[in-house]
C-alpha cells in the first residue's frame, strides 16, 4: 500500500446544497490498485462525495484523478476519463433493454473489437444478463438491475470505479455474489472506491476504509483495523 | 364510396402534416417534459423559408425543403439553447410562459417583413390522375409519402441508433446520462434539432398544399397538432404519428358530411371523448414506478 502511486486525490472537499452543507472539508486518496471504501450513517455525504467526483454537483476543494485537476472537466468528458460510477438506486434506464444498457455505456469509446470483448465479459461475468439481453431494464429484478449497473460501468471500462451502495435492497446471497465480482473485477486491474452502509461486508474487501460522518470524515485505517475498532463496532458493525 | 376515398385522401394529406408538427410537440416533451408551445411558430417560420428559397433564390423542390428544414432545426436549437436551456431548473410554468413570449415573438418578428398574406409560387407541377373517380394530385402523392419517409427515418434514428437510444435514456432519468459518458446538451439539442426539422418539413409541405401563409398560420395548427401528440400519448413517439393521422381523418370526415364550421367542435369533442376513456393517449403509459 505504498502512496506513490495515488489515482483519486480529494483535497478538502466541500459540498453545499444551498444552506446545507453535506460534506465538510473532507480529504483522502485512492491508490492504484485498491478497494477503498467510505462508509458511513445515512446523509453523512457518501453520495454527495461520489457526486462531486463524478461531476455532477459543484464543489469547492480538489479533485485530482492521475494528477489532473477534474474541476473544469464536464461530466460526460470525466467518464471518458476512466472513471465510471454506479449510482445510488443502480440508474438503469428501464424504458431500454439490457443490451441497450450496455450499449449506452460505450458512448465514448471507438474501440470497437475491444467493446465486443468487454459485452462477452460482463455475459461471462453475469449469465443472467446474457440471458436477458432483449428484456426491458425496468423489468428486471432488484438483483439483476444491480448487476446491469455493474456490467454498464464495465462497459465504460474505466480505470477506476465508484459505486454507491450496491448492496442496497439485496438478498444476504445476493451480496456475497456482488462483492466477490467486485473483487474479481478488482483482481483484473479496476481501482474500486466503494460507498457502503453494510459496514461489515465492505470492509471485508476493502484494504483500507473511511467513515464519514455528517460531512466530516471520523475514523480511518485499514479494512482489518477499522473491523476491530470497538467505536466504529458500536456505530456501524452493530455492536 | 369513390366520395370516401376521396375523403381519405385528404385525411391523409392532412394528417400527415399534423403528424409531422406533432412529433416536434412529442420529442421535446419526452426529454425535457417541457411542452414547446413556439413549435406551431417554427412551423410557421417553415412556411416561410419555403416562400423565401423559392421567391428569391428561385430554388427547386428538394433544396427549398433542406433550407427550410436546416433553418427551423438551427433556429429551434438555438432557442432551447439561450430561452429554455437557462429555465431548466426553474419552475416548468416559468418554461411554457417563455415558449409561449418565443412563439409571439417569432409571430411579430415575421410580422415586420411580411404585413400582408404571402402567396408561395408553385414548387411542384401539379398533375391531377383520376382513378376509378378518385382525383390524385401529385402534390398530394409527394406529401404523403414525403411525411411517410420522414417519420420512418425519426423512428429509425429514435429505436436504432446511439444517439437515439440517448434520448430515450434522457426521457427516463436524465441526471443518470452523463455517467454514461455521454454529454447531456448535446443529445438535448439533436432532440430540438430533428423535432424542429419535421416541423420546417411540414410547413414546406403546407405552404405547397395552401399556398397563401401568413405569420399567424402557425397558432391553431400549432394547437391541433399539440392536440394530436396528447391523443397519441404525449412522449410517444409513434402516438404522435397515429395522433395526427385521428385527427386528419376526424376533420375532414367531419367536413365531409356535416356543415364545415362544426368541423372543429366536433373533432375536439370526440378528442376530448378520447381522452377521457385513454387519459395519457392512445400510446401513452401512466409512468411505472421506478425502483
Ligand atoms: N439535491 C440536494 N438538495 C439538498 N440537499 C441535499 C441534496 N442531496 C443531498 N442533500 C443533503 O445532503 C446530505 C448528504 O446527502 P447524501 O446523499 O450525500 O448522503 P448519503 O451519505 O449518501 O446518505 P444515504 O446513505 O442515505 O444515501 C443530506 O443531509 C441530504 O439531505
Ligand atoms: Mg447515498
Amino acid at each position: 500500500m505504498s502512496n506513490n502511486n495515488i489515482l483519486l486525490s480529494i483535497q478538502d472537499l466541500t459540498i453545499s446544497y444551498g444552506n446545507i452543507k453535506a460534506v465538510k472539508g473532507i480529504s483522502f486518496e485512492v491508490n492504484e490498485g485498491e478497494i477503498v471504501t467510505l462508509i458511513g450513517a445515512n446523509g453523512a455525504g457518501k453520495s454527495s462525495t461520489l457526486r462531486g467526483i463524478s461531476g455532477l454537483v459543484s464543489y469547492r476543494g480538489v479533485i485530482s484523478f492521475r494528477g489532473q485537476d477534474l474541476k473544469s472537466i464536464s461530466a460526460d468528458k470525466i467518464v471518458a476519463k476512466g472513471i465510471a460510477q454506479v449510482p445510488e438506486g443502480r440508474g438503469i434506464f428501464g424504458n431500454l433493454t439490457v443490451l441497450e444498457n450496455l450499449k449506452l455505456a460505450t458512448w465514448s469509446r471507438k474501440d470497437k473489437q475491444e467493446i465486443r470483448k468487454d459485452y462477452q465479459r460482463v455475459f461471462d461475468i453475469f449469465p443472467r444478463l446474457s440471458e436477458r439481453q432483449g428484456q426491458l431494464g425496468g423489468t428486471l429484478s432488484g438483483g439483476e438491475q444491480q448487476m446491469l449497473a455493474v456490467g454498464r460501468a464495465l462497459m465504460s471500462r474505466g480505470t477506476m470505479m465508484l459505486l454507491d451502495e450496491p448492496s442496497m435492497g439485496l438478498a444476504p446471497v445476493l451480496v456475497r455474489e456482488i462483492f466477490s465480482v467486485l473483487k474479481e473485477i478488482n483482481q483484473s486491474g479496476t481501482t474500486i472506491l466503494l460507498v457502503e452502509q453494510n459496514a461489515n461486508m465492505a470492509l471485508q474487501v476493502a484494504s483500507r476504509g473511511y467513515v464519514l460522518e455528517t460531512g466530516v470524515i471520523s475514523h480511518t485505517g485499514t479494512g482489518h483495523e477499522l473491523l476491530g475498532d470497538p467505536r466504529v463496532k458500536e456505530a456501524y458493525l452493530g455492536g | 364510396m369513390t366520395y370516401l376515398l376521396q375523403q381519405v385522401l385528404n385525411a391523409l394529406q392532412l394528417g400527415s402534416i399534423y403528424a409531422l408538427i406533432a412529433l416536434g410537440y412529442t420529442m421535446v416533451y419526452g426529454i425535457l417534459t417541457m411542452i414547446n408551445f413556439a413549435h406551431g411558430d417554427l412551423f410557421m417560420v417553415g412556411a416561410f423559408f419555403c416562400f423565401l428559397a423559392a421567391t428569391f433564390l428561385h430554388l427547386p423542390f428538394v433544396p427549398t425543403l433542406l433550407i427550410a428544414m436546416i433553418g427551423v432545426a438551427l433556429l429551434g436549437v438555438l432557442i432551447e439553447r439561450f430561452a429554455y436551456k437557462p429555465l431548466r431548473q426553474a419552475p416548468r410554468v416559468s418554461a411554457i410562459i417563455t415558449a409561449l413570449g418565443v412563439g409571439i415573438f417569432l409571430e411579430n418578428f415575421t410580422l415586420v417583413f411580411a404585413p400582408y398574406p404571402q402567396h408561395v409560387p408553385t414548387l411542384i407541377k401539379n398533375t391531377t390522375w383520376v382513378v376509378g373517380g378518385v382525383s390524385i394530385s401529385s402534390l398530394q402523392l409527394i406529401i404523403i409519402a414525403l411525411s411517410l419517409v420522414l417519420m420512418a427515418f425519426l423512428d429509425f434514428i429514435v429505436r436504432k441508433t446511439m444517439v437515439g437510444m440517448a434520448m430515450r435514456a434522457i426521457s427516463w432519468d436524465k441526471a443518470i446520462v452523463p455517467l454514461m459518458g455521454i454529454p447531456l446538451n448535446l443529445v438535448i439539442s439533436a432532440t430540438f434539432a430533428l423535432g424542429t426539422s419535421l416541423g420546417g418539413a411540414a410547413g414546406v409541405m403546407y405552404a405547397l398544399a395552401f399556398p397563401v401563409i401568413d405569420p399567424y398560420m402557425g397558432i391553431l395548427i400549432g394547437w391541433k397538432a399539440f392536440i394530436a401528440a396528447v391523443v397519441g400519448g404525449i412522449g410517444n413517439i409513434r402516438g404522435a404519428m397515429i395522433g395526427g393521422f385521428i385527427l386528419g381523418g376526424v376533420e375532414i370526415l367531419v367536413a365531409a358530411f356535416l356543415p364545415s364550421t362544426y368541423r372543429d367542435f366536433v373533432a375536439f369533442t370526440l378528442l376530448l371523448v378520447l381522452l377521457i376513456f385513454r387519459p395519457y393517449g392512445i400510446l401513452g403509459k401512466p409512468r411505472p414506478q421506478k425502483v
